[in-house]
């Protein structure tokens, strides 16, 4: 089952004859997943690695019947990529560019609104479900197929996690990096919903960071709806007020969105909150005896 | 990227938004020059840095003679203006901005932000001009007005007038502050800032709708297609070491503590300071590598460490997913003998090629500290740090 992705899924990815788009495309390719195509504009009509390429996203889709599509393309066309994915009503778009302007992520929140797409990202290192599939730039052999789901904001740290699980040979159902950035097309709650639906999710790890709403207004959500236990980290407590952390979305503006403030919510809302990035794998295993 | 209140008022003035009239000097003579330009008999000499708070550090003053504009000027210029936002050690004023001065009636506020919750732009104001807006909100809510902008209508007259009449204002004047809004979210769109805040906005008693001050933030994101607001930069007001970091794709932040870190990815970045705090250590700076780190990077990334003076230990924290461990181990190897590192390092890799990459280290000969894990990792670069054992 998982969420997101599975066997069935059907991936084309934009921007595929570039070095990244194309080292990634491969990399997904190797772990398992069914690629179908890939879009350049200018190179329609060409094979790449065994992949046929199409001048559209419309046309990928038409021809190729993909239901997903990872995005490699540079920030300044990224937003237009995702808009053409949103045209050609795919399922699923995942961006991992990094860097994309905010002006652009808000007209893309917008057109998304009333679309048949989902948009993970931008500037996240994509979706797996171990042992099925994998569209991103994560490196599949740290994961292995089992019952916890993850979401995270930010990428190597979620590596952390998913290899302190599997070093404990807790396995994952679905891990999503849903972005560093201020505006991204799903966030927590998306996530958590989705894991909840799904039989195979028994318990959910939460990765959240400094700045914004995003992790308390999922709290408030869990305490509301989640009948599964979530584990979470909140990265950023030893940063400095104001300074962005590497991530456009992890700065702290006010009280509220520190992550002393947000542990705080956390807990209240019964959530079970790792102080430390090392306990993560330690605090899953603990609420999975219970 | 941030600009000077001067800057951003020349912004203002192509988008039609009204400022005062007024003039940027780097000496005395010069302010005296542009008060001349100006005329009038009552200006206000204003120091130009990128911190709030400077009418109370001392940096703001008026002045009613020509003689007074050169005096407090000189007074101003090379003072190291303390504000509550330039930490203890204050900014050093290299430029006043020259200004005529108005009959203020009222002042107010307006801000423009992104909401991260809903992803639109939301423009506020209240009545409560000149006060910090955080306390506002924090104490007296009520009295800010909100609008969240729909990407699809933008601004529209309806947004200006809840905002207008929220203000209380009426007739004319109701008709500039509604001009002022639209000009205003005209140019935070069309420049990509991520902030713009004027406060206050006054009205005069000449019914006039003014922005007294204004600060403006750019998306860094968005540069790429501002090459005129790129040339705003003042690098004065930016470290140095931040700079030379950002040449090299690495993201650096100097904090006060003296573990020197090298992280690849931000969030693991920011945990990693957060598990070296909990061990009762201090990090010297946030520095991640990003994905694409090569041997030149990484030494670039030490060099950068090891112009800290506080640095005591130096952790290297890499989960090696696309980017292999035994590259990053070669890495610090070569940048640890070329640059004599001679602080404590403390290694800790994890990922693809980890065991070719703890070999590396291992046969380097030089006196690396493996740690098996993150845990692990900061009790001994916060041992490392205290002089270990």
């Amino acid at each position: 089952m998982a969420i997101l992705i599975n066997r069935n899924t059907r991936l084309i990815t934009i921007g595929i004859t570039g070095k990244q788009g194309t080292f990634h495309t491969l990399q997904s390719r190797d772990y398992g997943t069914n690629v179908v195509g890939g879009v350049t504009p200018g190179k329609g009509g060409t094979v790449h690695e065994g992949i046929p390429v199409f001048d559209t996203t419309y046309e990928a889709v038409l021809e190729t019947k993909a239901n997903a599509a990872m995005i490699f393309v540079p920030p300044p066309a990224a937003a237009d990529a995702i808009i053409e994915c949103i045209d050609a009503e795919l399922p699923l778009i995942i961006c991992i560019t990094e860097g994309i302007p905010v002006g652009d992520m808000i007209k893309v929140k917008a057109a998304l609104k009333g679309s048949k797409s989902r948009l993970i990202g931008p500037n996240c290192p994509g979706v797996i479900t171990p042992g099925e599939c994998k569209i991103g730039i994560m490196p599949g052999h740290i994961h292995m197929p089992g019952n916890v789901g993850v979401i995270s904001r930010s990428g190597t740290l979620t590596y952390e996690a998913v290899y302190q699980l599997t070093q404990r040979e807790i396995g994952q159902s679905t891990c999503v990096g849903i972005g560093g950035d201020p505006v991204n097309g799903t966030n927590f709650i998306d996530c958590l919903e989705m894991f909840q639906k799904d039989p195979d999710t028994k318990a959910v790890i939460m990765i959240g960071e400094i700045g914004g709403t995003a992790e308390t207004d999922a709290a408030r959500w869990i305490k509301a709806n989640m009948t599964k236990p979530v584990v979470s980290f909140i990265a950023g407590a030893a940063a400095p007020k104001g300074k962005r952390m590497g991530h456009a979305g992890a700065i702290i503006s006010g009280e509220d969105d520190s992550a002393e403030a947000k542990f705080k919510i956390l807990q209240e809302c019964g959530i079970t909150i790792a102080r430390s990035p090392a306990e993560l794998g330690q605090k899953i295993a603990e609420v999975l005896k219970k | 990227m941030n600009v000077h209140e001067y800057q951003a008022k020349d912004l203002m003035r192509e988008f039609n938004i009204a400022v005062l009239k007024g003039g940027v000097a780097n000496t005395p003579a010069e302010a005296v020059e542009v008060a001349k330009k100006l005329g009038g008999n009552i200006w206000v000499v204003k120091a130009q840095i990128h911190a709030g708070g400077r009418g109370k550090g001392g940096g703001v003053k008026l002045a009613r003679s020509l003689d007074e504009v050169e005096k407090l000027s000189k007074e101003i210029l090379g003072m190291q203006l303390v504000t509550h936002q330039t930490g203890p050690e204050g900014k050093k004023v290299l430029k006043v901005l020259v200004e005529q001065g108005c009959d203020i009636d009222h002042e107010y506020y307006c801000g423009i932000v992104l909401d991260r919750s809903v992803g639109k732009i939301c423009m506020m104001v209240s009545t409560e001009g000149g006060m910090e807006i955080e306390k506002v909100a924090h104490e007296t809510p009520e009295k800010i007005v909100k609008c969240h902008v729909d990407a699809a209508t933008g601004f529209t007259a309806a947004h200006g007038r809840k905002l207008g009449y929220a203000l209380g204002l009426k007739g004319e004047t109701l008709k500039k502050a509604m001009a002022f809004f639209d000009g205003l979210y005209k140019l935070y769109v069309s420049k990509d800032c991520s902030i713009a805040e004027i406060n206050p906005l006054v009205t005069t008693k000449q019914g006039e709708v003014l922005a007294l001050d204004g600060k403006l933030n750019f998306d860094d994101n968005a540069l790429f297609r501002h090459p005129e607001i790129e040339a705003m930069r003042d690098i004065t007001e930016e470290s140095a070491q931040e700079l030379e970091a950002g040449k090299y794709g690495l993201s650096y932040i100097s904090l006060d503590g003296n573990i020197g870190c090298l992280v690849n990815g931000a969030g693991l970045a920011m945990a990693t300071l957060d598990i070296l705090k909990l061990h009762g250590g201090s990090p010297a700076n946030f520095l991640d590598v990003g994905g694409g780190a090569t041997k030149e990077t990484v030494q670039k990334a030490f060099t950068i460490i090891l112009q800290d003076t506080n640095v005591k230990a130096i952790l290297v924290n890499i989960f090696g997913g696309i980017m292999k461990c035994d590259i990053i181990a070669n890495g610090v190897v070569d940048a640890a003998k070329e640059l004599g590192v001679k602080v404590p390092l403390v290694v800790r890799l994890e990922g693809t090629n980890v065991s070719l990459g703890k070999k590396i280290l291992a046969e380097s000969g030089l006196k690396i500290t493996p740690a098996n894990d993150l845990a692990d990792a900061a009790k001994k670069a916060v041992e490392a740090a205290k002089g270990g054992k």
